[in-house]
């Protein structure tokens, strides 16, 4: 059935154009000969290296940073847009300087970092389920369920997950109104992204789960009159789970990227509980005036977590799937 | 072909059935329509002329017939923030989208494909290889700092470029305007057009190099090779010419995420387009332009999809053996 190649062909085309980072994309930076895969290690050793202290420091934000930037006692607004170090008139408490209120920028990225990770896990981890959830029910049951679930995610690919969030995001500010938006923040962006990015799990636990459900063990399972919704759970679901990891490190930098995208587009995390993203859009207003560091200090840390992350979902997708190698 | 096309029309029309029924659900649940529109001192007697004058009382498969035919005509509703019919805002700022999603489409071509080219076919040169790297760094950058990064080198540091806005336009027919045709509107272009094409372009970059590495290996080019065919020719004639099948459908679909990331590049450069309108929508919440940019969009998203397919039709040969 061509069409049918073609249309998943075009599903996965459609997968890189509209969520920011493509599978499939980075492998081919690198190519298989030996000199290249081993070229590809050692930069999969330094992105390891990279992604552990990046999250260390991000972790491990109230015990390294060198200020607490939520500790209003601390902070004074004389200090404000203090330049880096090495610039004139800078001050040697504040490595990379200071944001517009006087915060100590390295520790704003470290702290906001943590946002940004926090964010990003609990919306893959929600986003997973959501999927998983679906692509079992879809590929188990088959027919018009199978149907349903399948069309709703062919319709959502249509549209770049950057576009939906934003929907969701307004949709649900005007449903909570704008008062207590700063305090659902954090639940409307998880939420907003997991609806998002639920359907490349679905897609791919469906297509596993319709190869297994055939196989021996599930029949026998079958046979002796086990519950439908056991043996999902507890039979198919681990046998399924390797593809779904893959997805799932790779999403986590595309979520960090459109949490950050988000909040700087002033409707993710408000500033009161800064992302990585709400610092770069509260740089951007002082980019003009000269203060470049506001805003390029937390754009490189966003840029570097996503690079190490990236980096390493790559190597995990041609690690764990032989058939790309 | 015409039982092909025919399907497809039919699932893009479902497909434009759903969304229009989700934008109808969004406009006529989220919040209640009438509080927007009126102010505080009007009267409840006031507001119940003023719901039923609207339809708003009446049963609700009709009221979304109401909606698609209205959506249909292109009547979208007033703006609760602009107090404007919706359909008057859009006008007003499409062409400043468009001309931006075109240039940067173009951008990412003009560059993208001699860079595939060059990449696929001298891929151990250092050049090469910087390509790569480059390539990796536009995908792990997200859009907006890509933006701001080269606003903070090219506007602020060198004072090169002017870093918001469209520049002078100029009038064409009773609403276009362009800002092609003055000195300033072509300068304004610049730094979007990059900012929203250079992943496009590593994308294109990507893919015709890996195209390209694929086809100089099959027998054909071999062949050609062996009978003693000139490098260019082989190259540019026979290679090159097989790797833009998939470089067409990617372009296309493209398009429709162009447009759509549009709304992040707009929002940083400050760009008077349907993508800024739509962002500071969804800051206010105001619901018709949201609904009216989801139709737009699904609308034209559903519209390539439709003609890339049919022309994919046109372009590969081997889809069209062996199938009614």
């Amino acid at each position: 059935m061509p069409y049918v190649s073609n249309e998943e062909a075009k599903a996965a085309v459609q997968d890189r154009s509209g969520h920011q980072v493509a599978p499939g994309r980075l492998s081919k930076v690198f190519d298989s000969d030996m000199f290249h895969s081993f070229l590809r290690s050692k930069v999969t050793v330094v992105a390891a290296i990279g992604t552990f202290i990046l999250f260390m420091l991000a972790f491990l934000a109230p015990w390294v940073a060198p200020h607490n930037p939520f500790d209003l006692a601390s902070i004074s607004i004389l200090d404000a847009r203090v330049p880096p170090v090495w610039m004139e008139y800078a001050d040697p408490r504040f490595l990379l300087g200071t944001d517009d209120q006087g915060r100590d920028l390295l520790s704003g990225i470290f702290y906001g970092m943590r946002i940004s990770l926090i964010v990003g896990f609990c919306s893959v981890v929600a986003a997973a389920v959501i999927g998983i959830t679906l692509g079992l029910v879809a590929g188990y049951m088959g027919g018009r369920v199978d149907t349903v679930i399948m069309r709703i995610a062919d319709v959502q690919l249509t549209f770049p997950a950057i576009l939906i969030a934003l929907l969701i995001d307004g949709i649900a500010a005007g449903i909570f109104g704008g008062v207590d938006r700063e305090i659902f923040a954090f639940y409307i962006l998880i939420v907003s992204l997991a609806l998002s990015f639920w359907v490349q799990y679905a897609r791919t636990v469906r297509g596993s789960t319709m190869v297994e459900k055939n196989k021996e063990y599930v029949q026998a399972a079958r046979v002796i009159g086990i519950p439908s919704v056991i043996i999902m759970a507890r039979h198919i679901l681990p046998n399924v789970m390797g593809p779904v990891m893959v997805i799932a490190t790779i999403n986590l930098a595309l979520a960090i990227v459109t949490e950050a995208t988000l909040s700087f587009l002033g409707v993710g995390m408000p500033p009161t509980q800064p992302s990585l993203g709400t610092l770069i859009a509260v740089g951007n207003d002082f980019l003009y005036s000269g203060e470049w560091w506001i805003a390029i200090f937390p754009g490189l840390a966003l840029a570097l977590l996503v690079l190490n992350v990236n980096l390493l979902g790559d190597w995990l997708r041609d690690a764990l799937n032989p058939k790309l190698r | 072909m015409i039982g092909f096309a025919t399907r497809r029309l039919i699932q893009a029309m479902i497909v434009m059935l759903v969304v229009a029924l989700l934008a109808f659900t969004m406009f006529r649940f989220v919040g209640d329509p009438i509080n927007q529109m009126v102010g505080i001192e009007t009267s409840i007697e006031e507001r119940e002329a003023l719901r039923e004058r609207l339809g708003l009382n009446d049963p609700i498969p009709v009221q979304f017939l109401r909606f698609v035919t209205n959506a249909a005509q292109f009547d979208f509703g007033t703006s609760y923030q602009f107090r404007q019919p919706v359909s008057e805002l859009f006008a007003k700022r499409i062409p400043a989208t468009l001309e931006l999603s075109f240039t940067s489409a173009l951008f990412a071509l003009v560059v993208g494909i001699p860079m595939g080219i060059y990449a696929g076919l001298n891929r151990e040169s250092p050049v090469s290889k910087f390509f790569l790297s480059v390539s990796l760094i536009g995908i792990s950058l997200p859009t907006f700092f890509i933006g701001i990064l080269l606003i903070f080198l090219f506007s602020v540091t060198l004072q090169w470029l002017p870093s918001f806005g469209r520049g002078d336009t100029v009038q064409i027919g009773s609403w276009w305007t362009t800002g092609f045709l003055t000195i300033s509107g072509l300068k304004a272009l610049i730094l979007p057009s990059i900012t929203l094409g250079l992943y496009q372009m590593t994308l294109i970059m990507r893919l015709i190099r890996a195209e390209m590495l694929e086809v100089i290996r099959t027998d054909y080019i071999k062949f050609a090779r062996a009978r003693g065919l000139p490098d260019r020719l082989v190259n540019f004639r026979h290679a090159l010419k097989n790797t833009l099948v998939p470089v067409i459908t990617i372009t296309g679909l493209q398009l429709g995420a162009i447009i759509a990331f549009a709304t992040i590049t707009e929002t940083v450069f400050n760009w008077p387009g349907m993508g800024l309108m739509f962002l500071q929508a969804v800051q206010n919440v105001d619901i018709p332009i949201m609904s009216a940019y989801l139709l737009l969009t699904a609308f034209l998203f559903v519209a390539i999809n439709f003609i890339v397919d049919i022309l994919y039709f046109y372009i590969d040969p081997r889809l069209r053996v062996g199938r009614p």
